[in-house]
């Protein structure tokens, strides 16, 4: 029993993480096809701000030293304004390019933040200790929880129900519900493109910050390749859930998140260490059996 | 009277073209024979078999694949496990079967086999991958790149694991490397002539109506997708024999994108796209990599903060995607269209 509900929140833990990050990408491929692929180099570059503005190679925590109340807002504008500026600087002159292209774009952007930290704060992985008192364990049921996954699960519901609540009772939410149905008839009714797609922008730079967060938390490290495993199973977690389609990017990541944790467990400790092949065997299963997700957005129905 | 060249001129000339372009760069390499250079020349000749493999499947079908690399990676093991002397692959490969144990091929065969191994395998997974189309098939292909890669970093007694497989022979002279990127070029071109490649584009162009016309979306796209994966296995074996050490994170994402980003710079739909995207991104590259060196220009050393090159590199592609954004060729082939004094008057025919 205490053993099942550990499983239970390593699992949901695990994939709140995907959840959030695939929420990120579905967002933005719902109001402009495009899937942004330096979404996980925006979750580094967050994880990177907290060092601001040292750079020296003993982690010096600035930003990491102001209190909860005022780091959180700070970490999350910086994932926001970096999400706007690449929108403004990059992708808006991309609107019309094929998906491939705009794709393309978005990796050598990825590279760009990459390599600037790079270059800033060399590839050493670096520790710091951010809120240490949250890897406390809890007991719930008699089983030892770490107080962060509770915690991590308990924010992706929140942020889950904010903005649930911001897209079904919101004038923008509407709006850009409206965009992701169908952007050009969104536009002649009077939405407009640009403020909906740059919201769209900040509130993914918002989650890719609160995941940046969570992922220090978690593992007390600062390391340059954090954001990019993360938004791989994003990614493949929005198109298993359906391109667009922002419920499907949530259940698809808890899938993930689950099936992961779950192979670790019951597969034979020899064939342990292929656990992702059969992750990603069984992504390509659920590709064939739904090509077009899990929940296809109306949206994406092939019209003839 | 019409002054352009027959149809069979002008459709031959593309790889003509950039045949002569890969020689040209063949000629200057034993020319300045220098070591440096020699690799460099390598390196760029290796990257124009294997975006030329990509571009036999994705070009031609319009799918993107992010799996290719796979290919890679299975064609270099391959040619490491059939060319490395016996005695060192008991010691780093115990688990690899007696005969391979016991084989020590030639380069050439090993990469033919790579090559091979690749396709087969290719046959193999598309015939399950083919029948998906658009996004799914891109993460589908990714997919299979996971499973590949973390197949060989863990499979300990056969691949070596995470550890680097040392002892492959390594090929310092140009020509097999140029020969390859000919053969690859003239394998992409008479599949997108054949009728297979035809029907292929006009399926990535009009899907249903080419089904409507009795294209068999599936089976031409396998036939492209395990043309390229033999094009990028005979890749991956190149490239593990010039340098001589495999990993099974060489062939992962970076190569993966990097190859991706040359293909889609210079224009994802063309042959000749494939060719010029990965001259212009390696010239690009390596002239960056001088100035990191320092380049001195009249008098005064010029150089350029190390890791400035990645950022460079990024910021050139994304520039020339928003000036072109169906890349450097715009899509196009460079044919013959016969000579300058010529072309004139045909242009100023009624």
């Amino acid at each position: 029993m205490t053993a099942l509900l550990q499983i239970l929140f390593d699992a949901l833990s695990l994939g709140s993480l995907y959840a959030l990050a695939a929420i990120g990408i579905a967002l933005i491929f719902g109001v402009m096809r495009l899937v942004n692929f330096a979404h996980g180099d925006y979750i580094s570059f967050c994880v990177f701000a907290l060092l601001w503005p040292s750079i020296e190679a003993t982690a010096f925590v600035f930003a990491g030293q102001l209190p909860p109340y005022l780091l959180i807002p700070v970490i999350l504008t910086v994932g926001a304004c970096l999400s706007m500026l690449s929108e403004i600087l990059v992708f808006r002159r991309f609107r019309n390019a094929n998906p491939a292209t705009m794709m393309i774009a978005s990796f050598a952007l990825g590279f760009v933040i990459k390599y600037t930290l790079l270059m800033l704060f060399s590839s050493r992985p670096k520790s710091i200790d951010l809120w240490p008192s949250l890897s406390l364990p809890v007991e719930i049921f008699d089983a030892r929880i770490p107080l962060l996954q509770v915690i991590t699960i308990v924010i992706t519901i929140v942020i889950l129900i904010a903005l649930v609540a911001f897209l079904k009772r919101t004038r923008f939410g509407l709006e850009m519900r409206a965009a992701a149905e169908n952007f050009t008839m969104a536009r002649m009714l009077g939405v407009r493109a640009n403020a909906v797609i740059l919201l769209a922008f900040a509130i993914s730079g918002m989650l890719a910050a609160s995941i940046g967060l969570i992922l220090v938390t978690q593992t007390g490290t600062v390391d340059i390749q954090m954001g990019s495993s993360v938004m791989l199973v994003a990614f493949i977690a929005t198109v298993i859930g359906g391109l667009g389609s922002l419920p499907g990017a949530v259940v698809a990541g808890f899938l993930i998140g689950g099936v992961s944790v779950l192979m670790q467990v019951i597969l034979p400790f020899d064939i342990r260490p292929f656990r992702d092949a059969f992750v990603y065997g069984a992504v390509i299963a659920v590709l064939i059996w739904r090509p077009n997700g899990l929940f296809m957005p109306r949206s994406a129905k092939q019209r003839v | 009277m019409t002054h352009r060249p027959s149809i069979f001129l002008r459709s031959l000339s593309t790889p003509l073209i950039l045949i002569l372009v890969l020689v040209a760069f063949l000629a200057l390499a034993t020319f300045m024979n220098s070591g440096p250079f020699n690799q460099v020349v390598i390196d760029g000749l290796v990257k124009v078999t294997l975006v030329v493999g990509l571009y036999v499947f994705i070009g031609n079908s319009g799918v993107l694949s992010f799996g290719h690399i796979g290919f890679t990676c299975l064609g270099a093991y391959a040619t490491a496990w059939l060319t490395i002397p016996p005695l060192m692959k008991k010691m780093a490969l115990p688990g690899l079967p007696e005969f391979i144990l016991e084989a020590k091929l030639p380069y050439g065969l090993g990469i033919g086999f790579g090559a091979l191994f690749a396709g087969a395998f290719a046959l193999v997974v598309g015939k399950i991958l083919m029948r998906l189309s658009g996004i799914a098939a891109s993460i589908a292909t990714f997919a299979m790149l996971a499973v590949i890669n973390t197949v060989y970093s863990n499979w300990e007694r056969v691949t070596g694991a995470t550890s680097s497989v040392v002892g492959i022979p390594i090929v310092r002279v140009v020509w097999p490397y140029c020969l390859a990127a000919v053969v690859s070029i003239v394998i992409a071109h008479l599949y997108a002539i054949s009728r297979s490649g035809l029907a292929l584009r006009a399926a990535r162009d009009e899907a249903i109506a080419a089904s409507a016309s009795g294209v068999d979306i599936g089976r031409e796209r396998l036939i492209a997708f395990v043309i390229s994966a033999v094009i990028t296995g005979m890749g991956g074996a190149l490239s593990a024999h010039s340098v001589g050490v495999v990993t099974p994170d060489t062939f992962y994402l970076n190569l993966t994108f990097i190859c991706l980003s040359m293909l889609v710079v210079g224009g994802m739909n063309s042959l000749s796209g494939a060719v010029m995207g990965v001259v212009v991104l390696s010239v690009i590259i390596q002239v960056l990599r001088q100035f990191e060196k320092g380049v001195s220009l009249g008098g005064t050393v010029v150089s350029i903060p190390n890791g400035l090159q990645e950022i460079a590199i990024g910021i050139v592609m994304v520039v020339i995607l928003i000036a072109r954004p169906t890349g450097l060729t715009r899509n196009q082939e460079i044919v013959w269209q016969g000579w300058p004094f010529k072309r004139v008057s045909a242009a100023t025919e009624p």
